[in-house]
Order: structure tokens, then sequence, then C-alpha cells
């Protein structure tokens, strides 16, 4: 197979010219397909390179209103020291350029899934023969009293999403005197990133040992036992936090009052010095104008998994923490939803049925300490008589931490990044 | 199972020389694009890793077969690989192997 080099040159400056025109709209009738991905995350960038890398004459158009990508992997980092802002902030140049992709700054406002337009905040429409929509999770801060006024008052934040909160956090736990209390209360599964959680706690308490080793930390978890590397975190805790960590299972949040600095649950008002309150959560607000929150409790979204196409909007396909399965809400899982994806609407905008079986992967570490991880890493394999994912065997998850696990969980961090925005 | 097969190869037949964006010529079903690709998420882009986790990017594929069948069997220790090994069959093993030969 022999490959030219200008003439890939050549249809790369064709599709450049036509990225210039608004949303390719006014090209529509060139006859080129064309699929418009919403959300720049792990799994929308990902799906945006795959459809360019495995079908170049597919036209893609991203809609992502923020300047870069901020990585939540690593996020925790970010609040325990370790490593800064700077190092999970990238710039989505290389993605944009390299693979050709029609970069809209702008918030989608409307889809019409008849007449398959999206309709932006700054007043385009946009036409597209499949849309992918890669919203992560919306966080329902309307489900905890006296939430809203308290992040107003940027007194209490969840920084669930990495970015501007995640700095007033950090900030917030630096300015904590020594001896004061850190207050860390999640919501019921399921939730993005199960380990989170736990993983903050471990992250933070290593920040009060070295710096503040007077204070404490309460970890308020609305479910029954830790949900996610359970034996793992538990040792963590025993082993380099011991007394530091008063982890309290079935403590939902019902109120947080930032005037008094008290969470308050169903048999306690718990004070602290800060407070982390991360609230329950529902699949990505673009996906309600889609009608596609189309789970028994209207929260999340229901997709046929051989193409993650949604079973209430045809053509439209959606990827990552926004959808109900057996898969964990992982940013490494929603890069695979976004392959499969991506392989699916190639095909099927061939003409081709797409694989009937796809397996992904997910590998999610966890650090426990300044030099020590565990992992989780499992495989599933779609299994189509059953509509869910049977997770392989040899699939689990590390029981102590250690630090091969915390070189490769950097290592993870850098390779996944890389992967999704090179 | 003939079925999936033929489909395999047909999907393989139309889908030879894949261009990948990097200039790369990739010849594969939809299949083994799937599961190959979502080995980079650790591997690295178009499987050249730039940190501590190697390459797949032109691997040998009697070598990566191998490699997979040890990682399962338990003979060839592993931080993570005997988690993932497991999980996918003889066959996958020697398409991704395929994959990434070509991969460069």
């Amino acid at each position: 197979m022999n490959f030219k080099r200008r003439d890939f040159l050549t249809a790369g400056a064709a599709i450049t010219v036509a990225s210039t025109l608004p949303g390719y709209a006014s090209v529509g009738g060139s006859g080129a397909p064309h699929v418009v991905v919403v959300g720049a995350g792990f799994g929308g960038s990902t799906c945006a390179k795959y459809i360019r890398k495995w079908d170049p004459k597919i036209k893609v158009t991203m809609i992502e209103p923020n300047d870069k990508f901020i990585s939540c992997p690593i996020s925790n980092w970010v609040l325990g020291g370790m490593k800064t802002m700077a190092d999970i902030t990238h710039s989505y140049d290389t993605l944009m350029k390299k693979y050709n992709i029609n970069w809209v700054k702008d918030r989608v406002v409307g889809i019409d899934v008849d007449k398959r337009t999206v309709r932006t905040a700054g007043g385009q429409t946009i036409a597209y023969d499949r849309l992918v929509l890669a919203p992560g999770v919306e966080v329902r801060t309307d489900t905890v009293e006296g939430y809203k006024e308290a992040a107003a008052a940027q007194k209490v934040v969840h920084a669930w999403k990495a970015g501007p909160e995640t700095a007033l956090l950090r900030r917030q736990l630096e300015a904590m005197p020594d001896g004061g209390v850190f207050v860390m209360s999640l919501p019921k599964v399921p939730y993005r990133c199960p380990p989170g959680p736990y993983e903050r706690a471990c992250l933070v308490a290593a920040y009060f040992k070295k710096h503040k080793p007077k204070s404490k930390i309460i970890l308020l978890d609305s479910n029954p036992d830790v949900t996610s590397k359970p034996a793992l975190f538990k040792w963590a805790w025993k082993t380099y936090y011991d007394g530091m960590i008063d982890y309290r299972p079935n403590n939902a949040p019902k109120k947080v009052d930032h005037k008094t600095m008290t969470v308050s649950t169903e048999f306690d008002d718990v004070k602290g010095d800060v407070l982390n309150v991360v609230p329950a959560q529902r699949a990505g607000e673009v996906t309600a104008l889609a009608g596609a929150r189309n789970d028994s409790n209207k929260a999340w979204c229901v997709v046929d998994f051989i193409s993650f196409e949604s079973t209430a909007a045809k053509n439209v396909h959606i990827i990552g923490d926004s959808v109900l399965s057996n898969l964990p809400k992982s940013g490494h899982m929603a890069t695979n939803h976004a392959k499969v994806c991506a392989s699916a609407i190639v095909e099927l905008l061939n003409g081709r049925q797409p694989t009937p079986t796809p397996v992904v992967t997910n590998t999610c570490y966890s650090a426990v300490s300044e030099t020590t991880a565990g992992h989780v890493a499992t495989v599933f394999r779609y299994n189509p008589e059953k509509k869910q994912w049977d997770a392989q065997p040899g699939g689990g998850a590390s029981s102590q931490g250690d630090e091969i696990n915390h070189i490769f969980n950097w290592a993870w961090a850098e390779s996944i990044w890389a992967e999704v925005l090179t | 199972m003939e079925e999936y097969m033929n489909r395999i190869l047909i999907a393989g037949l139309l889908g030879a020389g894949l261009l990948g964006a990097a200039g790369t010529v990739v010849a594969s079903d939809a299949h083994t694009r799937v599961i190959a690709s979502t080995c980079l998420s650790c591997h690295g882009a178009d499987g050249k890793s730039k940190s501590a986790m190697p390459s797949l990017a032109g691997i040998d594929k009697t070598y990566f077969v191998t490699q997979m069948k040890a990682f399962k069997s338990g003979e060839r220790p592993a931080s993570v690989m005997h988690r993932h090994a497991p999980g996918y069959t003889d066959q996958e093993y020697e398409k991704m192997g395929e994959y990434f030969a070509a991969m460069k």
C-alpha cells in the first residue's frame, strides 16, 4: 500500500478551506458527511480525532466554549500540592489543527433532532449528519439546600469539574490553619469518577500530614461503604493517615450553611474550616436538549452500545459520563466509548455495519500518598443479548498502594493526554 | 462465527489502507481497530509512548502475541497487564499484533 504524502496534503488543504466556513453549514451540498461533536473533554476530543483519523473525508466540527483542556484526573494531585494547575491544563491547538477539526468556541442552546441541526448561544445554526454529545455530568447543586448561596459566596465548591474551583479549593486548604477540619461530602452512586473522593481524602491528608499535622478530615459518604478500590483506600487510611481521616458512611448531605461553615446530614451537623460538597449528578445539560435523558429516573442517557446512538434521539450519539451503563464513569472509559462510537459512525456513514461485539478496557489509577498508588483495571466485552457489558476474567483492583503504580499513574496521565489531544 | 469472520474479511478489505492522520497506513477491520486503539490511552498516541509505558507501534507481531499470552498465564509478571490480557481471545491477540506491527 503506497501512500503519497502529497495527496494527503492536498486533501488536508481542501478541508482547511471548508473549515473556515461557519460550521460547514454552507457546504452541506458537497456530499461529504458532517459530524458535529459537542464537548472537548476526554470523550469528545477522542471521538473527533478518531473520526478524522479513520475516515478523513468526514468533516468534523467541535463545539467547545473553553479555550483549554483541564484534566479532572490528576486534579486531586493539585489539591494535595503535588502538581499545579499548569500541569493539568493543556492546549487544544494540536488536536484541532492536526486533524482539521472545525472548532466553534460556543455553547449549544438548542438541538432539532428532526432537522438535524444544533443552535449555539452565539446564534449559529449548524447542520449535521451525526451528532455526538460528550458533555460530562451536570452537578445537581439544587439537591443540597444552601449550596448555591455558599458557592456564590466562594465559600463552598465541589471542584468535581477541574478548573477555577480546583484552584480555589487548593487556596482554601492552604489558608486553613493547622488543627483545622476539612469536611468532604460525596453523593450516592452513580457519580463521575467513583474512586475520586477517596483519592482526594488521601492526597489532602498527605498535604496535612506534612504541613498541618494536627488537622482532621471528615469524609461524609452518602453510600454505605467505599464505592471503589475499598481495600486500597482503607489500607492507605490506616497505614499513612491513622487517626486523621474520620470516614462516615450513610451520611448524605441535606444542607450546607457557609455562614456557620456547617454541612448537615440527616443525623448530624458537621462543622469544618474548609467544606467540599460534591452533590449528586446526572447527564450533562445538552443531552436534555435532545430529549436523551431517558432512563427511568430521567437522569442518564440510554444508548445502543454498538454505536452509542441514543435510544431516544436518532442520529444522536452520547458518550462518556452521561451514559447509563455498567461501565465506570471515568475519563479513560470515555475515551473508549469515543473509539467505539467513532468507528461505528465511520462504518454507518460508509453504509457498513459497526462491529457487533465491541470490547473496551478501563484502567484507573488512584494515588494514595505522594509516592504510592493503586489501580483498578478491567476489560469489558459487549453482550448483545443482555445489552450490557460483561466484565472479563482477570480484572480487579490493588489492595495496597506501591511505588510502581505511582510511576505508572503519572505515566498514564501523560499518555492519555497525548492520546486525546495530539 | 462464519458470518462474523466474513464480515471482518469484508470490512478488512474495504478498510484496507485506512489513512492515519500522522501519515501511517493502517490496514485493519473495524473490530481490531477499536480494540487496538483502546490500548493507546496508556501506550501513547499513534502507538509511540512518551512516558514509562512501552510503545506498540512497529512491534514484532510474534513478540506481541507471546507477551500477551505470558501476561495471561502469569509467566510474565506485570503491574496491570495481567488484568487486561485475559480479557481478549487468542485471535484478538493475533489481530492486534498485526495492527501494531503495521503501525509506523
